[in-house]
């Protein structure tokens, strides 16, 4: 059953992006910042939790769930460490998907070239 | 001429094609679930040995690889031409986009090509994801001092 | 040798000089389109083996240019000028390719309105006298224009209705002044003017273009005293599906309706299957129809008279983002059957 959800919930949030790129003039960037934002802002209210609890990686792998990943952290380093956690917190958790991307990305340079697209 | 912006404005919006958006939302909804499927199967396999946290962050660097190599492989702008928001939104979404200006700029150089425009799609998502974290932990460190 | 005559903003030829040679050369995308036979030169590779996508763009026109000389019977010093440009920064393409030509040169910029800017240009210094053989030249290359303007080639991104296709395509035309030399007439050249009806959407050229057009159609139809009815066809450079119908519109509503108009855009690619969006666009689309598609029709008068505008949009990455709109400009060049072929029935 986690997996069927995992599938719907997923898909779900990103139907949500599809209608915001259809039906509005925000550009993907500007999708994705919000995205993120809106994942900090729901974390933050603790609506986020339930959702990665049912969902699993549908809540997780969406970029809502980055947000989701940053507002927590920021929330551990507080109570561990108190106020200089506000600024440790949020890229600590984040760190293995940043440094993944950037280290993939540099590898990736170093074997792909650009194409063209047809 | 006879024709003025704000009327050409609405001439404009009614000369738009719409999008298909049923077709683009059914594109969105099966490949994103589809990356989301993918990932849980992940999480399910990393939380054979290791803690909720470390395989969350296992099944987003295994996406984030190969969300790479489809990236280096061409496979990922196809892909992302049809599903749009289904490529996009998931983590392997922010991965293309970290991964393709450092494969694209890598014509003008490993530290002015591939260093310096690495983060040129993906810069405000960590920016401002991490301004957003930082006002929830000066909101939640002062709620922790009631 | 008459004078030229102006009237308002359209310069006439009374020798009209004559496009003497031409040659277009394409891409992939550009060989898999309804004008590919048409082509003098299609590349699959459209990188060249160089890797890099400016530089390809120059070998491009470097290829297209060279098959142009070759089919005037020129040497490269035997060019007196050259009117080029190209979508890149600085219209490095164009600047690499007269390093490579050496001939003096005066460097163009007008977005996809190049081709026309350009050969009016060399139609005027070739009536003139100032040339006797004036090469004109554009191009553009899709990896050259999505790097520079877009996103990178490997970033997966869905394109709006409205968007359209950078052809990577190249043209370029050879002109002598008139008066037995065999060729394409140029009878008379309407320089544009910057039109700006406040499109911010840089995915919706052919939106941000069209008033350009209708600004460049309506003067030159005043100018010359003709209505669209008396040209076998009215081409416009890139406004693709969006602009056209856009055009067709407000054309009505000037009372000048366009009954023969076809858009280079919508021409070069077929815009159903080839997955273009709104159809092609760049400065290359509009030079590869000229060449491929127009001035041979003329040559041999299954036309006898057509008017070509090429419209560009003027704005930069740079502008846009600060959220300047984007100005349109057309330039429109009259072409004619030379004199001596009689009219001929399009098969």
């Amino acid at each position: 059953m986690q997996f069927f959800w995992a599938f719907v919930v997923g898909g779900a949030i990103c139907v949500i992006g599809q209608l915001l790129i259809d039906y509005t003039a925000l550009t993907p960037a500007r999708i994705l910042t919000g995205y993120v934002v809106a994942g900090v802002v729901l974390s933050a209210l603790g609506l986020y939790q339930p959702l990665a609890d049912f969902a699993g990686a549908g809540a997780s792998v969406p970029l809502l769930g980055f947000g989701h990943l940053l507002a927590q952290g920021v929330q551990k380093a507080v109570e561990a460490i108190g106020l200089p956690g506000i600024f440790t917190g949020g890229l600590t958790a984040a760190a293995g998907g940043i440094a993944a991307s950037l280290v993939f990305a540099v590898l990736a340079a170093l074997v792909g070239k650009s194409r063209d697209q047809n | 001429m006879k024709l003025d912006p704000k009327r050409y404005a609405e001439m404009t919006r009614n000369a738009t094609p719409h999008s298909p958006v049923l077709k683009d939302c059914l594109w969105a909804f099966f490949v994103g679930g589809a990356i989301c499927l993918l990932g849980e199967c992940l999480r399910q396999f990393w939380l054979q040995w290791y803690d909720t946290e470390l395989a969350g962050t296992l099944t987003s660097i295994s996406l984030i690889f190969l969300s790479a190599a489809a990236t280096a492989a061409g496979w990922y702008q196809k892909l992302g031409a049809k599903a749009g928001a289904g490529t996009l939104v998931p983590i392997t979404g922010f991965a293309n986009s970290v991964v393709s200006p450092a494969v694209e700029f890598k014509a003008e150089g490993w530290v002015t090509g591939v260093g310096a425009k690495i983060f040129i799609i993906a810069g405000p998502v960590i920016a401002f994801g991490t301004l957003a974290s930082w006002v929830w932990g000066i909101l939640y460190w002062v709620s922790t001092k009631f | 040798m008459a004078m030229p005559v102006r009237s308002g903003d359209t310069l006439i030829f009374s020798t009209p000089p004559v496009v003497r040679a031409w040659a277009c050369a394409g891409g992939k995308k550009e060989a898999e389109g309804p004008l590919a036979v048409e082509f003098d030169l299609l590349f699959s590779d459209t990188s060249f083996g160089c890797g890099k996508w400016e530089k390809a763009e120059s070998l491009l026109q470097q290829k297209c240019v060279a098959r142009c000389l070759t089919k005037a019977g020129l040497d490269p010093d035997q060019v007196d000028l050259a009117f080029g440009g190209d979508l890149q920064a600085q219209c490095t393409a164009s600047n690499y390719t007269m390093r490579w030509l050496g001939a003096p040169y005066a460097g163009l910029y007008g977005a996809c309105s190049t081709m026309a800017e350009g050969l009016a240009l060399a139609a005027c210094f070739a009536a003139a006298g100032f040339a006797r053989q004036a090469l004109a030249f554009t191009s553009s290359h899709f990896c050259a224009a999505e790097r520079q303007f877009r996103t990178p080639l490997d970033y997966g991104g869905k394109r709006t209705t409205t968007a359209q296709w950078t052809a990577t395509a190249a043209g370029a035309c050879i002109l002598s002044p008139g008066g037995g030399q065999a060729g394409v007439p140029v009878t008379s050249v309407t320089f544009g003017r910057v039109q700006d009806y406040e499109v911010h959407d840089i995915n919706n050229m052919g939106a941000a273009m069209m008033p350009a057009a209708v600004s460049t159609l309506c003067h030159h139809f005043a100018d010359t005293a003709t209505r669209p009815a008396d040209y076998d066809a009215i081409f416009t450079g890139d406004l693709g599906r969006v602009g056209s119908g856009l055009l067709h519109d407000q054309m009505r509503r000037e009372g000048l309706p366009l009954e023969n108009h076809l858009d280079c855009g919508c021409l070069l690619y077929d815009v159903d299957t080839q997955q273009v969006q709104a159809g092609g666009s760049g400065a290359g689309c509009s030079a590869a129809v000229l060449c491929a598609h127009v001035l041979p029709r003329l040559m041999d008068g299954r036309w006898r008279r057509v008017l070509f505008l090429s419209t560009g949009a003027l704005m930069s990455q740079t502008t846009y983002l600060q959220g300047e709109s984007i100005p349109g400009i057309a330039h429109a060049v009259e072409l004619a059957a030379p004199d001596t072929v009689p009219a001929k029935k399009e098969a």
